[in-house]
This record gives C-alpha cells, sequence and structure tokens, in this order.
C-alpha cells in the first residue's frame, strides 16, 4: 500500500464515522428546532395553567400537567424504595456467584428490555383484572365496579414496574462509588452490616437514588403505551381527586391532540406546544441526572 | 394568574360538594365533545347538578354501563344483542335507547381531485379494492390510496355494515386513529379518500353521494342529512338502564329540547329533526 | 469485673443479629420482587390467551332478547327504520378462532367473520425493526467507533449529552415528529404514493434505537483491552488501521449484543409506529407502502375491544409474541454475547 492510499483510506476511516457523529447532533437540533419553533407561540402562561376549552380546541393543558405530576409521584413512592433496596441487595449481600442474585439480575435485565405496551397488558391483566377485579369482590361485592377498572393507581403501579430497572442500574452505580476503605473502616469498628449499610452506604449514594429517581420520572412522564389502557383518559372535567380516578396525561394528550382532536389543523399550536412541554420536562429532569452524576463520577477521581 | 386560580377552584370543589345530584357519562370518543357542551352548558343553567363527562369509545361506555360504572352511556352505534344481554344478566333490563342526533357521514378528497360525485356502490367497490384507480370513476389516472377509522371506532363499523354491505374493507386501507388525523391525511393526498362525520380543514372536499345511478347526487348538508337525503346517515345514541326519572330524566329531556338540539350544529352533527 | 464488657458485648451483638437478620430478609425479599413480576408477567400475559383454547359462550339472538325500550318522541321514516333494524341485527357472533384463522393473510378483526391473520402483523414488525436498524446499527456503531477511537477530548463531551437528548425524547414526541413533519419531507422527496409508511416508521424508529446502539457499542468498544491497542500501535498501525482492524473486530461480540437489544428495542415500540406507518395492515415487501406492526395493533384496538370476547385474548396472544420474541432476543444477547465476550478477553 502506497502512502497516499494509505492516507486517503485513513482520511475515509476517519471521516466517515466523524460525519455519523455529526449527523447525530444535527438530527437532535432540527427535531429540537423544528418543535421549540412550533409551539413556543402558543407556550403561555394561560396555556400552561389553564384547562381545555371549546372541546379541546382552546385553552390549556394544566389537567395533563397535573395528572402527568400525580403520576410520576405516585411511581416514584412506589418504584425508587424497591428499586434502592434491590441495588443494596445485589451490591451488598449478594455474592456475585450466587443463584438469586444471578436470578434477580436477569429478571432486572429482562425487564428492561421488556416491551412498554406489554407493560401495558400486564397493568391491565393483573392489577386490574386481577388485584383490582378481586379487591372490588372481597370489599364491596356490589357487582359494581370500583378498583377493577382503569385508575391512576394502576396506570402509576404499570410505570414504576417499567421504571425499576432505571433505578436499579443507577443505585448501584451510586453505592459502587462508595470507597471499600469507608466500608471496612466502619466494619473494623464493630458496626454490623446493617449498620454500616444504613450508616455509611446509604447516606454516600444518596445521589445516586436522586439521579435513579429522576431518571426514573423522565422516563415514566415520556412513556404513553403502558397508561393506553390503565388510566389515561381522553378528556376530563375535573382532576383526579382519589387513586380510583382516571387522569389526563401530558404524552397522551400530544398523542390524541395529533390523531383525534375535532379539528387537526388548528390545533397544530396546542399539539407543538404540549410536545415543547413534555420535551423540556424530560430534558430537565435528565439534565439533572447528568449533572448529579456528572458530581458523582468526580468524587471517585478525588 | 386569576384563570389558574379559576381552574384550581373550579377542580377542586366542584365534585359532589354542592351538587346535589352527580350524572357520570361514558362512551363514544365521536361523540365525547358533544357530551362535554351539553354538559358545560346544562351545569351552567343547573348549578346543582353535576355531569361528569368522558370517552373511551362506544363499547368502552357500553361495557362501563354493565359493569354499573356510568348513568349515561354515549354510543355511536346501537348496542349489540351481546351487550344486551349482559345488561340484562345483570339488571334485569334490556335498557332504554335515546337517539340524540343525526351524524351525516361524508368522504373526503382532495381539494384538488376532479372528481364531484360517486354513488354508494362505487364507494363500496372503492373500498373493498374493485374500483382501485380514480379513472375507473371519472378522475384522473392515479390510484386511489383509501384511509379508514380504526377498526374499533363506531364509524368504522356503521360504515363497514351499511356502506360496504358487511364485505370486508381493502387491506391497502390505511387505519387513522381518529377523524382528524383521517382528514389531515387526505388533505396532504391528492389521491386520496376518507370517511368521517363533517369535518371543516383547508385541503379537503366533500363528495357529493348519490343512494343509486339514478339518484340525485347529495351533499352532507344540515338540511339533507336532517331530511335522510343523505345515503349515509347514522343516529347518535344514549343509552340508560332503566326509564329516566329525576335529574337525569330533567338532563334528557333539555338534550331533546330545542336548546339541547341547538347545540349539535355547533359541534357538526345534525338535530334530529 | 473483667467478664461484664464481655457479656453486654454479646447481649448487644445478639440483640443487632436480630436487626441484621429481618433487615436482610426484607431487602432480599424486595430484591426478589424484579424476579417475581417477571414471573407474573409471563402468568398474567399468557392466562389472558388461554381462554382462547376453549368455545366462546353462546350468545342470544334479536328474536329471542325482543326489543329495546326508546325514550324521546321521535318518530322514524320508514328509510331510517330499514336502515336501522339492518344494523341493529348484524351482530357478530363470537365464535373463537381456529389456527388457519391465525396463520391467514388478513386482520380483520371487526367483521361478520373475524379474520385474525397475523402475517401481515408480524411482516409489519419485521419491516419496520429492520428497516429501523439498518438505518441506526451504521449510524451508532460508527458515531461510536468515532467517539471511544478518534475523537478529541471536547467533542466526546459535546457527543455524549446530545446522544442522552435523544434518549430522552419521549417515543410520543418522535411520533409526533414522524407524522407532522418527517412524513411530509419524505414523501416529497421521494415522490411517494403513501404518506405514512414503513420506511417513514422506520427512520423515525431509528431516532430511537440510535442511542441505545451507539451507548453499548461505545462500552463495547471502550471496554477492549488498552494492551491490545497498544500493541498494534506499536507494531507500526496507524490509527485508522487499529480501530478497523484490532479494536472492531474485538467488540464484535458487544456490538452484536447492541443490534440484537436494537431490534427488540424496534419490535416493541409502540407510539411511534402507531403514529407514522399506516396501520394498513398489508403483506408485502414494498419499505414504501403502509404496514401495521403487532404493538401497534395492541394499543390501537385494546382500549375499545370488549373484555373477555376472542378479539381481547388475540390481542394479548400478540402480546405474547411480542414478549417472547424481545425475551428471547435479549437473553441471547444477555448471556450468549457478554459470556462470549468475558472468554475471549480472559483468553479461557
Amino acid at each position: 500500500m502506497t502512502k497516499t492510499k494509505r492516507n486517503i483510506l485513513g482520511a475515509i476511516a476517519y471521516s466517515v464515522p466523524a460525519f455519523f457523529a455529526l449527523m447525530i447532533v444535527a438530527i437532535v437540533l432540527y427535531v429540537m428546532t423544528t418543535i421549540v419553533a412550533g409551539g413556543w407561540g402558543s407556550l403561555t402562561m394561560d396555556f400552561l395553567l389553564g384547562a381545555p376549552e371549546e372541546g379541546m380546541t382552546k385553552g390549556g393543558i394544566f389537567p395533563a400537567i397535573f395528572g402527568t405530576f400525580l403520576l410520576v409521584v405516585i411511581m416514584s413512592v412506589v418504584g425508587v424504595p424497591v428499586g434502592t433496596m434491590t441495588a443494596i441487595y445485589l451490591s451488598e449481600y449478594a455474592s456475585q456467584r450466587s443463584v438469586l442474585a444471578r436470578l434477580i439480575r436477569f429478571a432486572v435485565n429482562t425487564l428492561a428490555g421488556v416491551p412498554a405496551i406489554v407493560f401495558g397488558l400486564f397493568g391491565l391483566g393483573f392489577f386490574i383484572q386481577f388485584v383490582g377485579a378481586g379487591v372490588d369482590k372481597a370489599l364491596y361485592d356490589d357487582g359494581l365496579l370500583h378498583w377493577g377498572q382503569p385508575n391512576i393507581l394502576w396506570a402509576s403501579l404499570t410505570m414504576a414496574l417499567l421504571t425499576l430497572p432505571v433505578v436499579i442500574v443507577a443505585v448501584e452505580e451510586a453505592i459502587k462509588t462508595v470507597p471499600r476503605e469507608l466500608r471496612e473502616a466502619s466494619l473494623a469498628l464493630g458496626a454490623t452490616k446493617w449498620q454500616t449499610i444504613r450508616k455509611v452506604v446509604i447516606p454516600n449514594s444518596i445521589t445516586g437514588m436522586l439521579t435513579g429517581g429522576i431518571l426514573a420520572v423522565s422516563r415514566g412522564a415520556g412513556e404513553v403505551a403502558p397508561i393506553l389502557f390503565t388510566g389515561a383518559a381522553y378528556f376530563l372535567p375535573h382532576l383526579p381527586g382519589g387513586l380510583s380516578d382516571q387522569f389526563m396525561e401530558l404524552g397522551y394528550h400530544i398523542y390524541i391532540m395529533a390523531t383525534q382532536s375535532p379539528d387537526v389543523e388548528a390545533t397544530r399550536g396546542i399539539q407543538y406546544a404540549t410536545t415543547l412541554v413534555l420535551l423540556l420536562l424530560t430534558f430537565a429532569l435528565n439534565f439533572s441526572a447528568i449533572f448529579l452524576r456528572y458530581r458523582l463520577r468526580k468524587r471517585i477521581i478525588t | 394568574m386569576k384563570r389558574f386560580i379559576a381552574t384550581l377552584l373550579l377542580f377542586t370543589f366542584t365534585p359532589s360538594l354542592f351538587a346535589a345530584d352527580v350524572i357520570t357519562v361514558k362512551g363514544s370518543d365521536t361523540m365525547v365533545i358533544l357530551a362535554q357542551r351539553w354538559a358545560e352548558l346544562y351545569m351552567k343553567k343547573n348549578p346543582n347538578v353535576t355531569i361528569q363527562v368522558t370517552g373511551g369509545g362506544s363499547g368502552t361506555g357500553i361495557s362501563a354501563l354493565i359493569n354499573g360504572t356510568t348513568d349515561i352511556c354515549n354510543a355511536s352505534r346501537p348496542m349489540k344483542p351481546g351487550e344486551k344481554q349482559k345488561l340484562k344478566h345483570r339488571f334485569s333490563s334490556l335498557g332504554v335507547e335515546i337517539k340524540t342526533a343525526k351524524d351525516g357521514i361524508a368522504l373526503y378528497v382532495h381539494e384538488k381531485n376532479p372528481v364531484k360525485e360517486l354513488t354508494v356502490q362505487q364507494i363500496k367497490d372503492i373500498y373493498t379494492g374493485k374500483i382501485t384507480n380514480w379513472k375507473q370513476v371519472g378522475g384522473s389516472d392515479a390510484r386511489i390510496i383509501l384511509y379508514s377509522r380504526e377498526n374499533n371506532s363506531g364509524t368504522y363499523v356503521y360504515f363497514k355494515e351499511n356502506v360496504l354491505d358487511d364485505e370486508d374493507y381493502a387491506p391497502s386501507c390505511q387505519n387513522m386513529p381518529g377523524t382528524a388525523a383521517l382528514v389531515n391525511a387526505v388533505s396532504k393526498d391528492p389521491n386520496g379518500i376518507g370517511y368521517g362525520g363533517a369535518a371543516y380543514a383547508k385541503g379537503i372536499r366533500d363528495v357529493a353521494v348519490k343512494a343509486d345511478e339514478g339518484a340525485p347526487a347529495m351533499m352532507p348538508t344540515a338540511e339533507n342529512v336532517k331530511s335522510g337525503q343523505y345515503p349515509i346517515t347514522r343516529f347518535l345514541y344514549m343509552y340508560v338502564k332503566s326509564k329516566p326519572t329525576g335529574a337525569m330524566k330533567e338532563y334528557i329531556d333539555w338534550i331533546l329540547s330545542e336548546e339541547g338540539q341547538s347545540i349539535v350544529t355547533k359541534v357538526g352533527y345534525f338535530p334530529l329533526r | 469485673m473483667q467478664q461484664s464488657p464481655d457479656i453486654s458485648n454479646t447481649l448487644m451483638k445478639k440483640r443487632f443479629r436480630i436487626g441484621e437478620f429481618l433487615a436482610e430478609k426484607v431487602i432480599t425479599a424486595t430484591a426478589f420482587l424484579s424476579f417475581t413480576f417477571i414471573v407474573l408477567i409471563f402468568v398474567f400475559v399468557f392466562r389472558e390467551t388461554l381462554p382462547l383454547f376453549s368455545p366462546p359462550e353462546p350468545v342470544a339472538t334479536v328474536e329471542e332478547l325482543g326489543e329495546q325500550e326508546t325514550y324521546g318522541d321521535l318518530v322514524l321514516t320508514e328509510a331510517e327504520q330499514a336502515a336501522e333494524s339492518k344494523e341493529k341485527n348484524k351482530d357478530h357472533v363470537d365464535e373463537g378462532v381456529t389456527v388457519e384463522n391465525l396463520a391467514g393473510d388478513r386482520w380483520q378483526p371487526i367483521s361478520g367473520k373475524p379474520k385474525y391473520g397475523l402475517l401481515p402483523l408480524i411482516v409489519g414488525s419485521l419491516k419496520v425493526s429492520l428497516i429501523a436498524v439498518l438505518l441506526a446499527a451504521p449510524i451508532g456503531i460508527l458515531a461510536a467507533l468515532f467517539t471511544a477511537a478518534f475523537a478529541p477530548k471536547w467533542a466526546k463531551e459535546a457527543l455524549k449529552p446530545v446522544i442522552e437528548i435523544l434518549a430522552g425524547f419521549p417515543s410520543v414526541v418522535i411520533g409526533f415528529f414522524a407524522l407532522v413533519v418527517l412524513a411530509t419531507y419524505v414523501q416529497d422527496t421521494f415522490g411517494l404514493q403513501y404518506r405514512l409508511n414503513a420506511f417513514v416508521g422506520g427512520v423515525a424508529m431509528s431516532l430511537a434505537v440510535i442511542p441505545l446502539i451507539f451507548t453499548i457499542s461505545e462500552d463495547a468498544i471502550s471496554a477492549v483491552p488498552k494492551s491490545l491497542t497498544e500493541a498494534s500501535l506499536a507494531l507500526g498501525a496507524t490509527r485508522w488501521q487499529t480501530a478497523l482492524k484490532v479494536i472492531l473486530p474485538a467488540a464484535t461480540p458487544g456490538i452484536f449484543a447492541a443490534v440484537l437489544l436494537g431490534i427488540g428495542r424496534a419490535f416493541g415500540e409502540t407510539m411511534i409506529v402507531l403514529m407514522a406507518t399506516g396501520n394498513a395492515a398489508l403483506t408485502s415487501a414494498d419499505p414504501f407502502e403502509p404496514v401495521r406492526t403487532m404493538s401497534a395493533t395492541i394499543g390501537a384496538e385494546m382500549a375499545e375491544v370488549v373484555f373477555g370476547e376472542t378479539h381481547y385474548h388475540i390481542l394479548f396472544l400478540i402480546g405474547s409474541i411480542l414478549f417472547l420474541f424481545t425475551f428471547t432476543l435479549n437473553a441471547v444477547a444477555e448471556i450468549f454475547v457478554r459470556q462470549r465476550l468475558m472468554k475471549k478477553f480472559r483468553g479461557d
């Protein structure tokens, strides 16, 4: 191979991957500019804080924002403790070769790969048709449905299950950054394992739990498929007042406004602005997670 | 900000605190906007009644009626024997049917499409795949692109049973999740055809429909739909478990009154008479 | 005197041990939840498909039930009466389903004779996934190679957050973008007959798959031991030769896993295909025709299906197939590829 030929090949081998990397940046910028340009004009205070009006052709999206908020709060209250405990088990208690640990790790990986729509089916089949209907039969026995129908509780639990691997991975990563010396020092001072975990490991991995929680919220706020038939509603005149109520949600609102609103062209602004709100929300969440993780990684080096 | 507080107050205090009667309405997405308008106006006039409206689809609404989770069910198609059987099993009543409005199913094409009228038979042949080129119905030489509603909608079922004579849609038919998506698709597709409730959008045009070759071509106007001369007309229904009484009776009577029926026109449907 | 601290110490330890024991058990039990739920997902998604294999309950005819009461003083014209009774007497009788029906090439679940052919749905899912991965794999892998092997530090620092942003795009946002912007653009560029089609869905889907393939490939490429790279450079190979002939082959199993997981993600993703593919149940190989995928079918039809009918169970059957398919892909990617990767580098 001549030197020039090699140089040309080298330039190609370098520039093609660089081009693709640049392409990703361009795609992201293009999608974002389109959505910002389309939605910025309609993004007013009244839009954020008002309810849909005139048969969803005017007004705001406050109920959808509120519903999304409630969804992720209930989801986190359930998901973050379970995820944290699983991560503590995996990194502190289980020996990596034990069958149980490998089983759980496999389960977490599988859970991460299950399609969102299958979670929706599971929520319908398990939470609504099995647990909910079972509760109705046991507590009410009047032949009517109270819990055996879509509501915010079942939607949140379904979403908690979907985001569980996100929490586990983030917390485990944080626990790994707690130096071994700290643990050993604690144990050497006579503290038991649980005391060490409680007083040394957990306080040092609070950031990780926060990151996990935030990432889970970001993921949960953006997923629509699991709530399609476990609780999201097209339109509600009232905010959800209890766990057995249905709710409106940002992502679902985008979907129905883009495909089922009475006048698709007239509501273009609402659609773009709703998309922008959801996008800004997930960005804010993701960036705070990135920031926290960055601080965490810095700790390992120093 | 004032708007916000008003919204919050509305949301927090309306449910059943001051209201003596709560009526829940659930069902057809086609009718959810209409039902919402009715409820809004009625509540404004009768502050002691709360009416909660949710969509979900005709099937969902009828299931809710059967399960006892709703007082009134909206449906853009009549109840099926199987559903009536379930209702009877539960409440030993077949339920009561109330016709609340009429809906003319329009056929839309792109505004530049030269085809101005179609017979019901031609529409059937187009949607079952027997006619595939606009040339065959007097248009330009281009393939017909079919748009339909999703197969869970009352409109899909109505169109299939009444226009297609229960034959299957051609497989190339694209199913859109809502009328809006369908209208939007046709407005961007010079060779597209779609069907649905009356829609006013840029880029599309209604086709006049003839019941048969000799019949006059009819546009889906209020007059033609009301008189039943437009061939593809259907009713929009409400179902309740038993003959309405009390607050519910007053509400339904109001819907059937002139005032209630005048709202029907505003959301793109047609009054009963 | 000397004995007492020892005794108290033992007492303390004993008390602590109960706490220890409880803490460990509670944490272990909670950790076990993940596994429990995987089993439950299996059981409950499959359980809802089981009634397919037993005959459904018979439904009474209109004559047996009698007339329904009406309310309101509307008098129908003759034509209206005829049309209405025609519609009311038509009921799709739930006759269950046969294997031949499921193997057919027509998906017409709402019909006098429902056709539950799964073939067009499977073809649809495969078509979109294939297009998505064919686009996303080269972009993701090469961008990962650039980041891990060539890029200066600032470019690396800049690219990572961009990928995270892309990964953070909710799928409904990508779907919306595809429906409103991308579809028109693609149609105008290629002069297509169908605005919404498998290709548009595939392109949009690739946006969701790129971050996944990028991240895992980048991990795999970074995990190639420094010693290999250094040896290659020391032998006089240039950086690009090292990247293409040493790093890339060494990272192949990881990249393979990335592509497998990418296929799995594309196969199961719902909102993008629901909004961007046109949802027509066609069985064709043409990438520019609309398709109806398995996930979109569940998403579109489940909300309004009558619970307990054959159609309802078929949708769960489709869910089971989706689950099994992605489960297998993940298992292959996890077990087979990871282990090979480990073995290769350990040299045993």
